[in-house]
This record gives C-alpha cells, sequence and structure tokens, in this order.
C-alpha cells in the first residue's frame, strides 16, 4: 500500500502547477478566460483520457487524477468549455460513432466550439429512463421524430442534442431505443426554459414536432442506444474534483462557523455543530479514499462497476448537509438571501442550500443509487 | 498510488481465512465463548495461530515477530473480526505494538519473545474511572521508590484481564505519563473478567496494590506522544476487526434476504430491505478506507495518523450500532433466537462502539485537529 505517487506522476503534476501558475486566468475577463482555453487544448489537457487519434490526450488514469486535482486545487476554470460533450457525447462517439462523426464532432467538441445537451429524461420517464417514449418513425434516409424531453440541461444554449428516441416497442423495453445526434435548430424543435427552485434557468423543456434527422445523425446501430448511453455514463473515471469541491465547502464551513455565535458564543465552540462539521469531514475523506481504491483497482486492470454509486451517495448526503449546516450556523440570518444586508459571503450559502438538486437528483437520485448497489453488488434480487 | 494490497497481503488472508474457517466456525466460537468456566478462548488454537506468526505480527525479526507492519495486521484482523474469533489477538498485539514503540533493547529482548511465541498474553491497561480516552483520562498516579515506583489503584475495561500475564500500564510520575510492563505474578496484582454483551470479547479489572515496578519494567519511550500512538493503534485496530464483523453481518443478511419468501417474492425484492443493506454497504466500504489509510499512516509514521485514526473510529462506531440492529431486524423473529447467528454481530457491535473512543469523541478529536 502507498499513497504516494511515483516520480514520474509527480513530474506530471508538477508541469501542471507550473502550466496553471503560468496561464491560470487572474482577473476573469472573457479574453482571458479564452486564452486559457486555448492554452489547455495545445496542451492536450481537454479530453486528457482520450485516444491521440481522435484528438485527445492519450492520458493514463493516475494522470487524469492528478491533472483534475491540481486544476480544481487551483480553482481553475473548467478544461474544456463544452460540458455534456465532454462528459458523455465524446467518449460516446470514441467508442460507437463512426469515423465520419468522430472528424465531424469530436474536433469541434475537445475546441468548445459548439455545446450539447443530454435528451435522456421526459415528463414519464426519469428513474425509469429505459421507459422512455420520444417516437422516431424512419422514411428512407431520415428518421422523423416526435414527443418531448424534459430537464434538459443548457438546451436552451446549445447547438446540438444527443437524443434518446424509441424506435421500437417490442422485445424488453432496453432494446427499442436508438439514440441521435440532432441539430438544436432542426425544424420542429422548441425549447421552454424551466425555472428551477433556486431561481435560475439551466434546464428546459425540449419539444419535437416532425422533426428530420439523416440517418447517418445515428450513433450506433438503431436499437442500441441504450447501451451507448449506458457505456458514456460509465466513462466518468474519478471522481476526485469533486471531493476537491466538497473539501473547500467544508474549509469554508469552519471559517463560517468561526465568524457566527450560536448561543451567545461563537459556532465553532457549539458541540453540536463541531460533531456535525466533523462527521462531514470524515465522509469527504472517506470518498477520497473510497476513490483512491477504485482508482487502485482500475490501474490494476480491473473494470469499475457500480461503485461509483458509494460515493455518488455520500456526495448528495454531504450537499444537502453542508448547505444546511450553513444556514443553521447563521441562525436567524439563515433565511435571509443575497442582496440582504446582514446575510454573510453576498447570500453563497443560501445559494448552496437550493441547489443541491443538481448532485443529488441529476444523474440518479439516492434510491435509484441503493437499487443499484443492491442489485449489482450485493446480488438481492431485482426491484419490481 | 497503490491503495491496494501487496499479493503477499492477499496470502496472508487466504491463509488466515482458511484456517478460521476450518477451526472457529460459529458453532465452535459459541461454544468457546459461553463455556462458563475458562479463559473464553482456544488455548490450543491460541497455540496453533501464534506458530503460524499471527501475535508476533508487528514485533521486529530479532525478537522472534515477523517484522510486518499495520496493513499486515489490518489483513488479520478484518478476518479475526469476520469470524468473530475469540482470542486475546487484539490485546496481545497492542502490549507488543507498545513495548517495540517505547521499549529499550533490553527491555524488548525481554517481553517480545514470549508475546510473539504466545507464551504470554498481554494487554493494555489504560482507562479508568472516568472512562476518558485519550491522555487525558489516565490519572493513576505513582509513587517514587528508588529508582522504580509503586502503583496503587484500578485500570478498568481492561481486554483480557483475567487471562494476560503482562499488563502495559499507563500512569502519571510527577504529573508527567509513563508507561510500564506489570506481570501478574507480581505482589499486589489481580485481575478479573467482567460479564459482558458480546461473549467473544472479554473486558475486565486490573487492580494494583503497592505493586513495586522496578526501574527495569518502566518503558523507556513511554511518554506522552506514546500514550497517544497507543490510543490510535488501538482504535485503528478496533475499527479493523469491526470491518470484518460488519462485512459477515451483510453477507449473513443478504443471503438470508436473498432465500426468505414472504408474499410470495424474495424479501430482498423489497427496498426496505434492499436499501438498509446498501447503505451497510456504503458505510463499510468506507470506513475501510479509513481505516485502511490510518494502518498506513500509523506503518509511514505520518502526521495525519491521529486524525486518520479518528476519522475512521469515528465512522465505524457510528455505522456499526446501525449495522448490528439491521442485521437483526431485518431477519425477522428468527433473529432475535438465540439459536440463529444474527445477534452475535448486534452484540460485537455494541463491543466496538465505545471502545478506544466512541463516535462523539472521535468527532470531537477530528474538529479539533482539524482546526475547529
Ligand atoms: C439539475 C438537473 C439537471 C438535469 N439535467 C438533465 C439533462 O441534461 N438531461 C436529461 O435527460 N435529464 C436531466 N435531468 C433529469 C434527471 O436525470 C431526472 O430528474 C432524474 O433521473 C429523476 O427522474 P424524475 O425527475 O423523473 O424523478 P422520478 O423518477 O419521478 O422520481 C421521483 C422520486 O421517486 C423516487 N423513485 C423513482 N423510482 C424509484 C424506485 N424504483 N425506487 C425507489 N424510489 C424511486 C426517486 O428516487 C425520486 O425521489 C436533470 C435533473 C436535474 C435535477
Ligand atoms: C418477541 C416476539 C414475540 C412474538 N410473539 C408472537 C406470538 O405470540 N404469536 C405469534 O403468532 N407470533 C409472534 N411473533 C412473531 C412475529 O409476529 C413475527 O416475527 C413478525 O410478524 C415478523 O415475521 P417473520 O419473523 O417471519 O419475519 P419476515 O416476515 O420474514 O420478515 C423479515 C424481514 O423482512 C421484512 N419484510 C417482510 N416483508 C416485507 C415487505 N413486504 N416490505 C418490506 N419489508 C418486508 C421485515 O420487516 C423483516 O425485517 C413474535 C415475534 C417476536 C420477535
Amino acid at each position: 500500500m502507498d499513497f504516494d505517487f511515483t516520480p514520474e506522476e509527480e513530474a506530471f503534476r508538477a508541469e501542471v502547477q507550473a502550466f496553471i501558475q503560468a496561464h491560470i486566468p487572474k482577473s476573469g475577463t472573457a479574453e482571458e478566460i479564452q486564452a486559457w482555453q486555448k492554452a489547455v487544448r495545445e496542451k492536450r489537457w481537454v479530453g486528457f483520457s482520450w485516444p491521440e487519434e481522435v484528438g485527445g490526450g492519450g492520458g493514463g488514469i493516475a494522470q487524469q487524477v492528478i491533472l483534475k486535482d491540481e486544476m480544481a486545487k487551483a480553482r481553475a476554470p473548467a478544461l474544456g468549455s463544452c460540458f455534456m460533450g465532454l462528459a458523455w457525447v465524446g467518449p460516446a462517439l470514441t467508442e460507437y460513432g463512426t469515423d465520419e462523426q468522430k472528424q465531424t464532432f469530436i474536433p469541434d467538441i475537445l475546441d468548445g466550439k459548439v455545446q450539447w445537451c443530454t435528451g435522456y429524461s421526459e415528463p414519464d420517464s426519469g428513474s425509469d429512463l429505459a421507459s422512455l417514449k420520444c417516437k422516431c418513425v424512419r422514411d428512407g434516409d431520415t428518421y422523423i421524430v416526435n414527443g418531448q424531453k424534459i430537464w434538459t440541461s443548457i438546451a436552451m444554449w446549445s447547438q446540438w442534442i444527443i437524443l434518446l428516441v424509441r424506435t421500437s416497442g417490442d422485445g424488453s423495453k432496453h432494446d427499442g431505443i436508438t439514440c441521435l445526434l440532432v441539430p438544436m435548430d432542426s425544424e420542429g424543435i422548441t425549447v421552454r426554459p424551466i425555472k428551477n427552485m433556486s431561481g435560475g434557468a439551466v434546464f428546459a423543456e425540449v419539444f419535437f414536432d416532425d422533426v428530420r434527422v439523416p440517418v447517418e445523425n445515428r450513433l450506433g446501430e438503431e436499437g442500441q442506444g441504450w447501451k451507448v448511453t449506458v457505456s458514456a455514463l460509465a466513462h466518468e473515471r474519478s471522481s476526485i474534483a469533486e471531493v476537491q469541491g466538497l473539501q473547500r465547502s467544508l474549509a469554508e464551513l469552519k471559517d463560517l462557523a468561526r465568524s457566527c455565535k450560536k448561543n451567545g458564543r461563537s459556532a465553532a465552540e457549539d458541540p453540536g455543530i463541531r460533531g456535525r462539521i466533523a462527521r462531514a469531514d470524515a465522509r469527504i475523506e472517506a470518498m477520497r479514499l473510497n476513490g483512491m481504491r477504485y482508482l487502485t483497482a482500475q490501474l490494476r486492470g480491473e473494470k469499475l462497476g457500480s461503485e461509483t454509486s458509494v460515493n455518488k451517495l455520500h456526495r448528495a448526503e454531504l450537499e444537502v448537509e453542508i448547505g444546511e449546516l450553513a444556514l443553521e450556523i447563521q441562525g436567524s440570518r439563515g433565511p435571509l438571501a443575497k442582496g440582504a444586508d446582514e446575510v454573510p459571503a453576498d447570500g453563497k450559502w443560501q445559494r448552496m442550500a437550493l441547489s443541491w438538486p443538481e448532485v443529488v437528483i441529476g444523474g440518479g437520485t439516492p434510491n435509484i443509487q441503493r437499487n443499484i448497489i443492491a442489485e449489482r453488488i450485493l446480488g438481492l434480487p431485482k426491484d419490481l | 498510488m497503490n491503495f491496494g494490497f501487496t499479493d503477499e497481503q492477499e496470502f496472508l488472508r487466504s491463509e488466515v481465512r482458511k484456517l478460521l474457517d476450518e477451526k472457529a466456525p460459529l458453532d465452535d466460537v459459541r461454544r468457546v465463548s459461553e463455556a462458563e468456566s475458562g479463559p473464553g478462548y482456544d488455548t490450543d488454537l491460541w497455540k496453533e495461530i501464534a506458530e503460524l506468526g499471527w501475535t508476533g505480527l508487528v514485533i521486529p525479526e530479532a525478537h522472534g515477530g515477523a517484522g510486518l507492519g499495520w496493513v499486515d495486521l489490518v489483513v488479520v484482523l478484518e478476518e479475526t473480526g469476520r469470524s468473530l474469533f475469540p482470542a486475546p489477538l487484539v490485546a496481545t498485539t497492542l502490549a507488543a505494538d507498545a513495548i517495540v514503540r517505547t521499549g529499550s533493547e533490553t527491555q524488548r529482548a525481554r517481553f517480545l519473545p514470549g508475546l510473539a511465541d504466545g507464551s504470554v498474553i498481554g494487554t493494555v491497561a489504560l482507562a479508568e474511572e472516568e472512562d476518558t480516552p485519550g491522555e487525558a483520562g489516565i490519572q493513576l498516579s505513582a509513587q517514587r521508590s528508588g529508582e522504580g515506583v509503586v502503583l496503587s489503584g484500578e485500570k478498568l475495561f481492561v481486554q483480557n484481564a483475567a487471562a494476560a500475564d503482562i499488563f502495559v500500564v499507563a500512569f502519571r510520575r510527577e504529573g508527567e505519563l509513563a508507561l510500564a510492563v506489570v506481570e501478574k505474578a507480581q505482589d499486589g496484582v489481580s485481575a478479573e473478567d467482567w460479564p459482558g454483551i458480546d461473549l467473544t470479547k472479554r473486558l475486565g479489572r486490573l487492580r494494583l496494590e503497592n505493586v513495586e515496578v522496578a526501574a527495569e519494567a518502566i518503558l523507556e519511550g513511554g511518554d506522552s506522544a506514546a500514550v497517544g500512538m497507543l490510543f490510535d493503534v488501538g482504535a485503528t485496530a478496533i475499527a479493523a476487526e469491526a470491518i470484518g464483523a460488519a462485512e459477515a453481518a451483510l453477507a449473513l443478511t443478504t443471503a438470508y434476504a436473498k432465500e426468505r419468501i414472504q408474499f410470495g417474492r424474495a424479501i430482498g425484492t423489497f427496498q426496505g430491505v434492499k436499501h438498509p443493506l446498501a447503505e451497510m454497504y456504503v458505510d463499510v466500504e468506507s470506513f475501510k478506507s479509513l481505516t485502511y489509510y490510518a494502518a498506513w499512516c500509523i506503518d509511514e509514521g505520518h502526521a495525519d495518523r491521529s486524525l486518520a485514526a479518528s476519522r475512521a473510529k469515528a465512522y465505524a462506531s457510528e455505522a456499526i450500532p446501525r449495522i448490528g440492529i439491521d442485521t437483526v431486524q431485518l431477519h425477522g423473529g428468527i433473529g432475535y433466537t438465540w439459536e440463529y447467528d444474527a445477534h452475535l454481530f448486534l452484540k460485537r457491535a455494541k463491543w466496538v462502539r465505545p471502545f478506544f473512543g466512541d463516535a462523539d469523541h472521535h468527532y470531537e478529536r477530528v474538529a479539533a485537529l482539524g482546526g475547529l
């Protein structure tokens, strides 16, 4: 057992640190951020773990962790500017795309020239994603799509959508699903933003009315869309950066506890608050170390399975708990919002206390993670 | 970066597992630990595991041990925990570890070979009436007597007190913490075990009445830091055994949930059964990672050691009672019977929770060490 990285890996870390020093945006202007994106791209650190032949960095798992870790520590802007493209579309294209599709789409994702959104969920298909109904029939060289998607993040700012549709109702519900790559300016697409509970509008409803999609825009075989999706979802390989974010929140939470009073003394002296902060601390550390164990397994060539649900559950609990703790520490100031005279940190904690659904619900709810652990790891019989 | 066990460690695990499966199945564990008289463990099996090197795992080879580290020990303790193996292994190992770290060369040569070959049972005597874990809880104060000291008082919650031949006793000398090896055979020393909930784990009292402790028995490096270390390694050892016990409880309950049919299907299809099992898994995996890291920190002399040990024991102490309770509860009525094994794990959980500091104690320590 050894928690130290190899000299080669440490050398890579030094290279990353030096790069960050030289290029990190200082004042945060648009030009600076663009220059950053360009520099990162030239380093091939966007799509770092993707194969070199599609324009990625061909990087190893350990290096990828180091890269994410250092970027998070320095609070550097994201690696690349097309989040959905990098998270799902690129990996799915790499595995299932035709050569032509790879050449058409991947460079633009890496260069951040296009934004992608993800059209999976429907009003009646959330956790039970495979029950999706968005209708798709073939007409010669085109597919015709009719139906609705919902909760589509950044749909209003995207040029493309990776879309799951139903091409067949026969067989198992997983069988008739097909994956399409669709331009958002196609005729018949309507986007209606949805305002979320923290007041922002980051996701939308997307309606499809006789939308025609060329057959060449199909990703993978007809009816194989579920496979494409599952494999794309499995590509997220490490959760180190998320831990860094939580570690930062924890440090800020401690500062907050020191600066707020509770029952006439510093909240940092309140045994209940201390205990709960420490409990969050132990869980964040457990996540970090769980991640290390999974990483080690991957480095040894084992395939990572459903273990990632363990950290997803921790993260869901922590996002809620840290937000709650922060407002509780603030006492009667807790329910105030940005702009109020007395609100600490310009309402940052209030925003956190209202934004947890992004990680808790998005990407599968806690109950679904528990089902995954129970069924795929413990081998319990399937839920009905 | 390599957060996994070596092939040698995996081999050690499978050897330990094989022996325990064969020689210490739960039926035997019950027979031995439930016996009205006797030391609470199988003395023949103790000799056998000593010959295999388990008792001297962290003792240097020069003193008859295997010269391995805490990461290796964790492998063994996970397996003894899984079997609820009743033996003074943790007690003896903690005594040995204290002597390895703080004894002079002469003291090591005197005490370690017997602990390594299993002929001497050791234990540590730390806690007192106030039941405060950590250095602050040690108030037993020594009277000077020539070069040595005289000890009078009581130590409580001593593991395997009745079986132990030697005790590593923590006390204060002119206010400063110190450690000494006290032998059962000395005048004024008496020890007894109390009845306990978990019959596989014996705890008791050490009485010291004007016990003369010669200078040679006062451990050379036994200062406050050494006592702090003893609490860290103790907490880590308890957490390591808890991993195995919790995994065994999870396996037992999962297997039951797959075969027990109610309402026409296996109860494992119901989320009211499935989700607590998933939570058990999340918790065990997580305090497992924390415990492995604590063991690594002990071996490496890493600055994170105390924080890592406290995180591990805090998490384990909080999770383990829930795991014990759910194990019994998810078994329904059968879980409440003496005949069935589920309750054995609940009882182990009761033992693990407070020992070497409960969740509140360790979370407070995590807060303090984390700068709060
Ligand atoms: C911020 C945010 C961004 C999102 N972005 C996208 C996106 O870009 N693209 C996209 O396609 N989707 C997106 N989603 C949708 C997201 O994937 C779904 O919201 C999620 O899968 C849950 O589905 P649902 O909302 O229909 O809830 P439901 O499935 O209706 O669930 C409601 C409740 O019932 C519980 N439940 C459901 N089934 C079970 C079961 N079998 N056992 C136990 N409990 C169960 C759930 O856990 C939940 O608590 C986003 C969601 C959020 C919150
Ligand atoms: C102290 C004691 C005294 C008793 N006295 C009597 C008595 O005098 N007379 C008598 O007739 N009986 C008596 N019982 C039996 C008692 O009624 C049953 O033990 C109880 O109904 C549970 O049934 P079971 O033991 O078969 O567990 P099971 O039904 O097998 O349940 C096992 C586990 O599965 C869970 N489970 C089962 N079905 C579901 C579901 N649909 N959804 C979610 N979870 C589920 C249960 O909650 C439990 O955790 C007694 C039991 C005890 C412990």
